[in-house]
């Protein structure tokens, strides 16, 4: 037995990545096939529905559902102003009128003389969907977006926080082992993608938000100092959408833990690039890791495209993996063994296993599902 | 392919495939009837493949299908068709003569359902949809406490696979519910698989309000009306629109997704999603051996509770309590303090903290050190705990009714809308999932569920063996007879009897004075407050046991009472609980910890040292 099956998450200097970028309704398609588009380009654009504002006319002007039709001073789909009248009585004495006035500017959606409410939409919000990578257009789905293709250097995070962001690669943290501090962020680091070593702490994370910095690359945080930056404990992995001023991205996990030496010094040769950041996180089906995508150049992309694609087929003897549990938690060692027979492991499980090697060269055995491959590129 | 729907045992099956097709794992068992029984022999499994870069669901349900044949020699397949009958072509090791499958793939059933009063429609509905084996991702009702724009914003923002309203008792007043359908037309609310297709939504209120809900909500969703499911204040009429959800779910959702289309054709019944499933095989036992039941399956994001007391059935699923992608959530419902409370040792909070945020991004690790099982174990004790709690608020009797109230009920102040949930009158406890069936000692799983459910007086304890109790449920709906042998046979492993007396007082008095009539001998003790025992019980045997409770203490026959019952064995044997109930655990940490220890060592629970050879965790070369 020569293989087990372990994923990893990638880390490449050159691969071929396409982004499918679908609107979240119908609407336009902006682009061409075969065009090439940059991140901050519009591809495609829809309406959203605007805001519903809901008016009980009845009881406002005490008539009956019913009756409603009759004091309407507009119809169905008709456009009204803020302050427009919207329904008024008619008295033979003008002093005893009375009317019910529009909140908003936007159109008249239903009028019900079931339950006497009169539903107001907003005008429509229109809704730019970006490219979010620099690539080509390589397919049009009519209606509802495309498919972008990009030749980039790769990276997958373990967690991430934060929606899409693009800016400058800057390095702050001198290796993979060193924490990042709050005094190594400085305005130099506005509007970048700082890159950091092994953890960050929460007086780090406040400056990052003072500085302005867009995005936060690092090896891990304490799930504590995660839970002020959101102001709630996150219970589910599904992630993407906070606000909290940056995008962050975790490549190895909670607890202080070195950066992977091939993640940073792969990050390390690509600072002072432009990179597309994603904190989005989905760790249920269809699992979605947070990325960096730093597009290369015509001249980069054509000198590995002989480059056969990346088959992800297990562990074997001689990978470099990293270990994703207790007790040797964020250790990075060599496959030196992978028994086929089942093994029983202290809790008294009996599970297929694996031996590693880490570099003080001492040997331990470990549950192949608590492995991580590092994947070469 | 396609098998010929059968609804009944109209044609004798002799072989069987079933499959699940999970988020991430799809299941195969093959049954076989050897002799004149059903038996499950081989069972093949593969990753499920409703995602990219497969995006058909029958690749893995064929892969797994593959599994099975390599294994039991059968031919099954004929490249991409299942060979049907069995016996094809003369060979009796070819073919099956059905295949069945559940689904919860892509996440399952989601969807909304709004009502008029919360505590009524509103309850009634979201009760319809749980049992359809739906995960409601919310309810809306007229006083939900929300503005009207922020129900619309609601409405528009989630995306479910389907809606159900309902609202309104029959010849009652229809403009509630009317105000509510007006809500979603304004929403404008899309499904959450596909574009091209308007969202169903199910109408199942106020049979006078179907002209004017038509109206609104015809042109804006794929309407289907159906009978009130709360027709009177007193009752509930929810099957009709739990089969509507049934036949959307195969119409609209699963047609949706990937490879369904194939899958359906393939299958000789409507594919069911997976928690519908296992309610309906809990049903079926419950009802087949006259039982009070509860039924827990704890994953990695969801726990499902399914009960069936008195003949009602009720099932909740705790959307956000699981043992891996929800398990961060868990101690945010539960809190650090109740997670520690079942841990035997002292841990950092932050690095207790980190650990499980690390478990959660990193789903599939598996515990290596005893200390981490135990910290799993403690936490899969507060999911349990968590879902059990919110499974007693759904699962009650009917609120909003009015009640002939007699002088004693005066005196009790008891309201409408008790639960159902009476711990003293559960017969069994089913419990399924990964930490419960791949606990490596079972009574691991004995005590995680005594500890979580606490339950009183005399009840049965048994896990899932290989969580197939999915395919069995499909497998009721055609041959009821077949899904029990297996289910009796090959899918349950009774774990044993607890006794639990109800009562508390100070560690070391007496709790009860037992005799046993053991298949050894006869065995005859007194019980102390604060212990736990464990005695020898095996599987197929039972005993009669004679239960002398002390004064204020009751073990189902009331205080002080006298209990004379026939109990049953398991792989774990007969647990006397004298912990008390409700259990109580010392604050002090030290007392705590010395306590449990006490408790596990009584019951063998885990390892007192760890196997020499095999040890991970030590180096190869020696001890560093």
């Amino acid at each position: 037995m020569a293989h087990s099956y372990t994923p990893g998450l990638t880390v490449t200097p050159w691969s071929v990545i396409t982004k499918k970028r679908i609107l979240p309704i119908p609407g336009a398609v902006h682009v061409q096939d075969g065009e090439s588009v940059s991140s901050e380009k519009v591809v495609a654009s829809a309406e959203l529905p605007g805001k519903v504002h809901v008016i009980n006319v009845v009881n406002q002007m005490g008539i009956q559902p019913e009756d409603l039709k009759e004091y309407m001073t507009k119809g169905e789909g008709d456009r009204v102003e803020q302050g427009e009248v919207l329904a008024e009585t008619k008295p033979l004495i003008k002093w005893f009128k009375s009317s019910v006035t529009s909140p908003v500017t936007g159109f008249i959606e239903t009028i019900s003389n079931s339950t006497g409410q009169v539903l107001l939409r907003e005008p429509p919000r229109r809704l730019d969907l970006f490219s979010y990578i620099d690539g080509r257009v390589v397919e049009v789905i009519p209606g509802q977006g495309v498919r972008i293709e990009t030749t980039c250097a790769f990276i997958q995070g373990i967690f991430g926080i934060g929606g899409e962001t693009w800016g400058t690669l800057i390095l702050a943290s001198e290796s993979p082992e060193e924490p990042l501090n709050a005094r190594q962020l400085t305005p130099e680091h506005a509007g970048k993608i700082v890159i950091g070593g092994s953890f960050v702490g929460a007086d780090a994370l406040q400056r990052a938000k003072a500085v302005g910095v867009k995005g936060l690359v690092i090896g891990g945080m304490h799930d504590k100092d995660l839970r002020a930056l959101l102001g709630y404990d996150l219970g589910v992995a599904i992630t993407g959408t906070e606000n909290i001023g940056f995008t962050l991205v975790l490549t190895e996990g909670f607890g202080h833990i070195p950066m992977a030496r091939k993640t940073f010094d792969l990050l390390r040769g690509l600072s002072g690039r432009k990179a597309c950041l994603s904190g989005a996180t989905q760790i249920r089906a269809g699992v979605i890791r947070p990325e960096i995508i730093v597009p290369l150049t015509p001249e980069e992309s054509s000198r590995r495209e002989d480059r056969s694609v990346l088959v992800k087929e297990g562990a074997k003897i001689g990978d470099p993996v990293r270990v994703i549990r207790e007790p040797y938690f964020g250790r990075i060692g060599e496959v030196v063994a992978l028994p086929s027979e089942l093994a029983m492991i202290p809790t008294e499980s009996r599970v297929r296993v694996m031996e590693v090697q880490f570099a003080d060269g001492s040997k331990v055995v470990v549950p192949r599902a608590n492995v991580e491959i590092i994947e070469e590129s | 392919m396609s098998i010929d729907s059968q609804s009944s045992t109209d044609r004798p099956l002799s072989t069987i495939v079933a499959t699940d097709c999970g988020s991430t794992t799809t299941k195969a068992i093959l049954i076989e009837k050897i002799g004149n029984e059903y038996r499950q022999t081989y069972r093949g499994e593969a990753p499920t493949t409703v995602e990219a870069p497969f995006e058909d669901v029958t690749r893995g349900v064929l892969n797994a299908i593959a599994e099975i044949e390599e294994l039991s020699g059968r031919k099954i397949l004929d490249g991409e068709h299942i060979i049907t009958p069995s016996g094809s072509g003369g060979n009796p090791k070819t073919g099956v003569d059905l295949y069945i499958s559940t689904s919860s793939a892509g996440g399952g059933l989601q969807m909304m359902v709004a009502g008029v009063v919360q505590s009524m429609t509103g309850e009634s509905a979201q009760r319809c949809a749980l049992g359809a084996g739906a995960i409601v991702m919310d309810v809306l009702a007229s006083n939900d406490g929300r503005l009207p724009h922020e129900k619309i914003e609601r409405i528009r923002s989630l995306r479910p696979d389907m809606i159900l309203l309902s609202g309104g008792t029959d010849g009652g007043t229809i403009t509630h519910v009317v105000e509510m359908a007006e809500y979603i037309a304004a929403a404008e609310p899309r499904p959450r698989l596909g574009m091209s297709y308007n969202l169903p939504l199910i109408y199942a209120g106020n049979k006078e309000a179907r002209g004017r809900i038509s109206e609104i909500l015809g042109k804006k969703t794929a309407l289907t009306v159906t009978e009130n499911l709360r027709p009177t204040m007193e009752r509930e009429n929810l099957v009709p629109a739990r089969n509507k959800i049934h036949d959307l779910f195969l119409e609209h959702v699963m047609a949706q997704a990937p490879g369904y289309r194939k899958l359906i054709e393939w299958a000789g019944a409507p594919i069911m999603p997976t928690p519908a499933a296992v309610g309906l095989i809990m049903e079926t036992i419950a009802k087949k051996q006259g039982i009070n039941l509860i039924g827990v399956d704890i994953g990695g994001a969801t726990t499902d509770v399914f009960s069936i007391f008195h003949g009602a059935f009720n099932r909740t699923v705790s959307a956000n309590l699981g043992m891996s992608y929800s398990i961060s959530n868990v101690l945010a419902e539960s809190g650090l303090e109740n997670i520690m409370r079942w841990v035997p040792f002292s841990i950092e909070e932050q690095d207790l903290r980190n650990r499980i945020k690390n478990k959660m991004i990193r789903p599939t690790t598996v515990p290596q050190t005893l200390e981490e099982l135990q910290v799993e174990q403690a936490i899969a004790r507060e999911a349990l705990r968590l879902a059990l709690g919110h499974h007693k608020t759904l699962a009650t009797g009917l609120k909003g009714v009015q009640q002939e109230r007699s002088i004693s009920d005066v005196f009790e102040q008891k309201g409408s809308g008790q639960t159902l949930i009476n711990m003293l009158d559960l017969d069994l406890i089913v419990g399924s999932g990964g930490i419960l069936s791949h606990a490596p000692r079972r009574v691991q799983s004995m005590l995680m569920m005594v500890d979580a459910y606490e339950p009183l007086g005399v009840t049965e304890l048994s896990v899932d063996s290989i969580f197939m109790m999915p395919h069995l449920g499909v497998l009721s709906t055609v041959n009821e007879q077949a899904a029990m042998e297996v289910f009796v046979h090959d899918c349950m492993i009774y774990l044993g009897t607890c006794i639990a007396p109800i009562g508390l007082d100070k560690a070391g008095e007496r709790c009860l004075d037992y005799t046993i009539a053991l298949p050894t001998g006869e065995l005859k003790g007194t019980l102390k407050f604060g212990e736990i025992r464990l005695l020898p019980l095996g599987v197929s045997e039972e005993a009669m046991v004679h239960l002398k409770p002390a004064r204020n203490v009751d073990v189902g026959a009331g205080r002080g009472e006298t209990l004379e019952r026939r109990v049953r064995g398991g792989v774990v044997g007969l647990l006397l609980d004298g912990r008390g109930r409700p259990l109580r655990l010392p604050s002090r940490h030290e007392d705590r910890v010395s306590l449990l220890t006490q408790w596990h060592q009584a019951l063998n629970l885990y390892p007192a040292s760890v196997p020499p050879a095999i040890v991970a965790g030590e180096t190869t070369q020696g001890k560093r």
